[in-house]
């Protein structure tokens, strides 16, 4: 079956810079597709050249087995990472612009129910509240009853509530059988809504899978915490453990907590302030890219 | 159409809810009109104007009487022109005949002649012409009008597409199947109509706080509005075609408004300055408005009267609207 997507061969230089190398991927359609990375990682660049956005430097994109023409803005959704909406106007309003610019629209009740803008409607866009603002940009992006919905770090800088409710809105647009693109900086986001995932850095992808395949490697793992101050780098080498150094906290990778923790024990390191967790989609992405998510 | 009417009208809303935008463009022309007409409202000239042809032959004592001033002119009908509108007292030449030309209504021209008979120009050949006195308020009206529709067109347009652009508005709009001419005139049409609207309130507006004259028709005076708002849209888009920066909007758009506000013929007449100086005046869009609608409301010109000037208009917005619409980049 034809992917609904396919990224061939992507490239995208901006003079010196390669922001996306050689990057190829295929989307099915009806899933929620993941884009996880770094800043700087080709997430966005990527995501924009498949929207048609960007041009790309070389590269094909296709779009149900053809290259995009000009009828995709009216079948696919897109919610930038940052949009300012017009000044001075109501909700209402600028969702009625945005309707009028398409042929083919979501029916208006719907449109309004399924992102729960009903009390909003006469409100100043101004006026919105982070998570209520995201609700707006995606219900623009959802007002042509869209078959791709692109969503570039939707939940990015919303409180942890609302990033819970936007969740359950890109689930009830899944639902839907809508494809879903998605780039995001959050393991958990990545972890709650992605059916598959690629994880890129530097342009490249480093890792492609569905987030329990790509776990599962590491399933079983625990990673156990102690400042630096109590173990220091040194030490955790001549013992011979994996572990990396975060924000003054040295993260031992263990399949056996208890037979680590004797060793060190043994080397007389005090435990009082010893942290245990379960390896997650985060730890992964830093073994990876060597780099932290939330810059 | 419907993508267009959808930007016009979501255009329209923003700009008539930002209250204080909308009052400075309505305001400001009126406070300008009002200024002038209490700066210029008494009749205090102590000084005659004289308008002399062939100004290096002259050497009579007239000229050199205390409270005559002598304003050299080198086309003998524009200064009999500023004699009809009372904007020189007297036109004098020396050229063949010695002769002079006075208003025979104006009660300054009486004096001066009676002055020029008692200092040996009693055998000079008078000539009279009529006209009525222009107040400086009439003239500067139409000026303060054109300046006004200079101002919120290329501000009005360019800052705000601009500023579109820099808060990534343009580029939601691109990922829509909106096109960019679509847009481009939805922006155009919304300011022109605006603009349209705005000048009619100033223009009778100030017909209600002064007493200002019209010679002309109002739907005349409309048109080169019209044209002239269009033009002035066009080179808006112009500058507002790629930039990304609001500062550098505001420099550009600041570059273009400066050399019109002061060579256009706004507030003061250009006649008795450098040729190179009234030329340059004439690649100036803002001196083509001016010039028109200063025709139309104190002369009563007629449309081909000011065909050359709406012409010029016509071809301006044509070579700036391509060239903006070719340069134009959502983001």
């Amino acid at each position: 079956m034809t992917p609904l997507i396919e990224i061939k061969n992507l490239v995208k230089h901006y003079g010196d810079v390669h922001a996306v190398n050689d990057l190829s991927l295929s989307i099915p359609k009806g899933i929620c597709f993941g884009l996880l990375g770094p800043n700087g990682a080709g997430k966005s660049t990527t995501i924009e050249i498949t929207e048609g956005i960007l041009p790309p430097t070389s590269g094909d994109i296709l779009y149900k087995g053809q290259p995009l023409g000009i009828n995709f803005k009216e079948q696919a959704g897109i919610q930038f990472q940052a949009t300012a909406l017009q000044e001075f106007l109501t909700v209402k309003e600028t969702l009625k612009m945005f309707h009028d610019l398409y042929e083919k629209t979501m029916p208006w009740d719907e449109l309004v129910s399924l992102c729960d803008l009903g009390d909003l409607l006469d409100r100043d866009n101004k006026h919105l509240s982070g998570g209520q603002r995201q609700r707006l940009l995606l219900a623009l992006a959802l007002v042509n009853d869209p078959e791709v919905l692109f969503l570039d770090e939707p939940t990015t800088g919303l409180d942890p509530q609302a990033r819970r409710n936007f969740w359950d809105l890109v689930k009830l647009i899944r639902a839907r059988n809508k494809t879903i693109v998605l780039t995001t900086h959050y393991m958990d986001e990545a972890y709650e809504l992605c059916d598959e995932i690629v994880i890129v850095d530097k342009g490249k992808i480093i890792a492609q899978g569905t987030p329990q395949a790509l776990l599962k490697n590491h399933f079983g793992e625990t990673i156990i915490q102690l400042p630096d101050t109590v173990l220091s780098e040194a030490i955790a080498q001549s013992m011979g453990l994996r572990f990396i150094i975060q924000s003054n906290w040295v993260e031992i990778q263990t399949s056996d907590a208890d037979e680590t923790i004797k060793r060190l024990l043994e080397k007389n390191i005090s435990l009082t302030q010893l942290r245990l967790r379960e390896w997650s989609l985060e730890d992964l992405f830093i073994a990876l890219t060597g780099k932290q998510l939330r810059h | 159409m419907k993508r267009f009417l959808a930007v016009l009208q979501a255009r329209n809303l923003e700009f008539i809810r930002d209250r204080s935008a909308l009052a400075w463009t309505i305001f400001m022309p009126f406070f300008l009109i009002i200024g002038f007409a209490v700066i210029f409202s008494g009749d205090d000239k102590t000084i005659y104007k004289v308008g002399i042809i062939n100004h290096n032959n002259t050497n009579i004592e007239f000229i050199s009487t205390k409270f005559v001033q002598p304003i050299p002119f080198e086309n003998h009908e524009n200064a009999l022109d500023k004699l009809k509108h009372h904007q020189l007292d007297m036109v004098l030449t020396l050229k063949d005949n010695n002769a002079y030309w006075i208003n025979s209504s104006s009660p300054n021209g009486y004096l001066l002649e009676r002055i020029l008979w008692g200092t040996g120009g009693k055998d000079f050949i008078k000539q009279t012409v009529e006209g009525e006195e222009i107040d400086y308020v009439d003239w500067v009206l139409p000026g303060i009008l054109s300046f006004n529709i200079m101002f919120g067109c290329l501000f009005g347009v360019g800052y705000v597409i601009v500023r579109y652009r820099k808060s990534g508005f343009l580029k939601r709009l691109k990922a829509t199947p909106v096109k960019s001419i679509e847009f481009l005139l939805a922006q155009m049409a919304s300011r022109l109509l605006l603009m349209m609207i705005i000048t009619l309130i100033v223009l009778f507006g100030s017909a209600a706080l002064i007493d200002y004259t019209m010679h002309g028709s109002y739907l005349l005076l409309l048109l080169v509005f019209l044209i002239g708002s269009i033009c002035m849209i066009s080179l808006g888009l112009i500058v507002a075609a790629r930039i990304t920066s609001e500062e550098l909007a505001g420099g550009l758009l600041n570059l273009a408004t400066w050399p019109m506000m002061i060579l256009s013929g706004v507030w003061f007449s250009l006649e008795g300055t450098h040729p190179f100086m009234q030329q340059a005046a004439q690649i100036l869009p803002l001196t083509h408005i001016v010039d028109a609608s200063r025709a139309v409301m104190t002369e009563g010109a007629g449309i081909a009267d000011i065909f050359g000037n709406l012409l010029v208009l016509c071809i301006m917005s044509i070579i700036f609207l391509i060239i903006g619409a070719k340069i134009f980049r959502w983001d």
